[in-house]
């Protein structure tokens, strides 16, 4: 960093940069616990010697290949979306600046790809930034502490987001047999093009803009949590029990194991409005996350 | 179902042998290339390369210089899909034998691989690392102006593991699951 800020700051901003960049490397490289629990058993699952066991069998030595050499899961190391919330008083400007930085020098080190390009020009800005690049979504709150999750999206799977708007002639009406018809179309539409088993964030309502960008927001819950809306509770298990009736499987070979989640949040929409938002997430889930103090250190590591 | 070895370059016949469902290791050359590649040959640029028996790797890899070398930290598969439109061309123009990626292609690239000899081969979205084992060499690059994850890569491979999902003899395993699936989401249809 720059020493241009006074003594005591700089030091704050030195631990915070450290933070951070130990952050991505943990995303990029570590599948949190709940994902690698969902994937690894899911195996059993599968017929032995299947197509479907073959491919969760290479993603578990994968996983475990990622972990142990503190390579990149997968080469692609997708959008990089940082969650913050921090305390009212907090300069969240000056966090930008510092994990913009560690984002640079992730990319140098080999933690995540070259992977923002101008749309336009086609050129690669080569260390990440660039507008749009990191994406940082900052709220506020009445915790003394702050707390960044990472999460870092591939393209492959983002390509298989899908937006619908109700009622549609395939698919139905402005209620949760429309809502689940249409979830289950973008299961069939992705096949394995976004590696799965899949994990979808959905939501229900809000505006085109918001409702993708609350589906996403979904996938920062744990796997195995149980939705605390029990309608959506039961439909994101639902979800879950037709799509492995499907018989798209892993990588889409056929078998058993479509989709590992799904998880399901609502907002309120427009009398006129009816959307369903659908994140697809990749079995490569990268969310990680860390407590801060204010002096930049990690208090405690999520996920 | 078989397990096969195959070695690069490949010729016509060998690759016409294969059927969906082989497991394929392969040990050679891969050539990456992906969006921007496709769509640079598909304008009208030559390939820097002599295609003709070789692979395609739909890959974007991590790449980091150490010194003066080159070295490999990441490179599993991209969705083939995106290449629908060029490919069924590069196989036509240019002979390769085969591509590798995930996710599966169209009909335009079955009836090319039908045509021309060619076949798709799928490696195992996402698993860079067990993919990255098998890259020993970087051995080149070329057209880095497209950035390097679109550059096309010189790898040499050993053993590099694939499942055939799309022949030369028409057969498309995405195209089964795809029509499999559809129906059974359908009868499940609320």
């Amino acid at each position: 960093m720059t020493a241009t800020s006074p003594l005591r700051e700089v030091s704050a901003q030195d631990t915070l940069f450290e933070s951070i960049l130990d952050l991505v490397r943990r995303t990029s490289t570590q599948l949190p616990d709940d994902v690698v629990r969902a994937v690894t058993g899911a195996r059993q699952n599968e017929v032995e010697g299947s197509n479907a066991d073959v491919a969760l069998n290479v993603i578990g030595c994968n996983i475990g290949l990622a972990r142990d050499s503190s390579l990149p899961l997968c080469q692609d190391t997708g959008t990089i979306l940082f969650y913050v919330h921090t305390p009212a008083s907090y300069d969240q400007l000056a966090f930008e600046e510092v994990a913009t930085e560690a984002v640079r020098e992730a990319t140098k080190k080999g933690y995540l790809r070259q992977n923002s390009v101008d749309s336009v020009t086609g050129k690669n800005t080569g260390d990440n930034t660039g507008p749009g690049s990191p994406v940082f979504h900052f709220h506020q709150w009445r915790e003394p502490h702050v707390e960044v999750k990472l999460m870092l999206k591939g393209g492959g799977c983002e390509n298989m987001n899908a937006q619908y708007s109700l009622p549609h002639p395939d698919f139905g009406g402005r209620d949760l047999k429309g809502v689940e018809n249409a979830i289950l179309d973008c299961v069939l539409q992705a096949q394995g093009q976004g590696c799965g088993p899949g994990i979808l964030g959905v939501c229900i309502g809000g505006d085109r803009g918001t409702g993708y960008s609350f589906a996403k927001e979904q996938l920062l819950r744990l796997l195995d949590d149980i939705n605390p809306d029990p309608v959506l509770a039961e439909l994101e298990e639902r979800v879950v029990e037709k799509a492995n009736q499907s018989g798209i499987g892993p990588m889409g070979f056929g078998g058993k194991t479509t989709l590992l989640a799904c998880k399901i949040g609502k907002l309120n929409r427009l009398p006129a409005s009816f959307f369903v938002s659908i994140a697809y997430m990749c079995w490569a889930y990268r969310r990680r996350g860390a407590q801060l103090d204010l002096g930049g250190n990690v208090t405690e590591w999520l996920y | 179902m078989a397990l096969v070895k195959l070695t690069t370059p490949i010729d016509e016949q060998t690759i016409r042998s294969l059927h969906v469902g082989d497991t394929v290791n392969i040990t050679g050359r891969f050539y990456t290339g992906r969006d921007a590649v496709h769509h640079r040959i598909h304008t009208g640029t030559k390939p820097p390369v002599d295609l003709e028996g070789q692979i395609i790797y739909h890959c974007g890899p991590v790449m980091v210089k150490e010194g003066d070398q080159w070295v490999c930290k990441a490179a599993g598969p991209t969705t083939s899909s995106r290449e629908e439109p060029y490919e069924w061309e590069v196989m036509r123009d240019y002979k390769i034998r085969g591509v590798i990626g995930k996710g599966g292609m169209g009909e335009k690239t079955l009836a090319a691989c039908k045509e021309y000899g060619a076949v798709y081969m799928h490696a195992i979205g996402g698993a860079a690392q067990v993919c990255a084992a098998s890259i020993k060499r970087v051995d080149g690059v070329d057209w880095m102006d497209l950035g390097s994850p679109e550059a096309i890569w010189h790898l040499w491979v050993e053993d590099f593991m694939a499942i055939v999902t799309m022949d030369a003899h028409g057969e498309s395993l995405h195209k089964n699951v795809f029509e499999e699936s559809k129906a059974r989401l359908e009868a499940m249809k609320v």
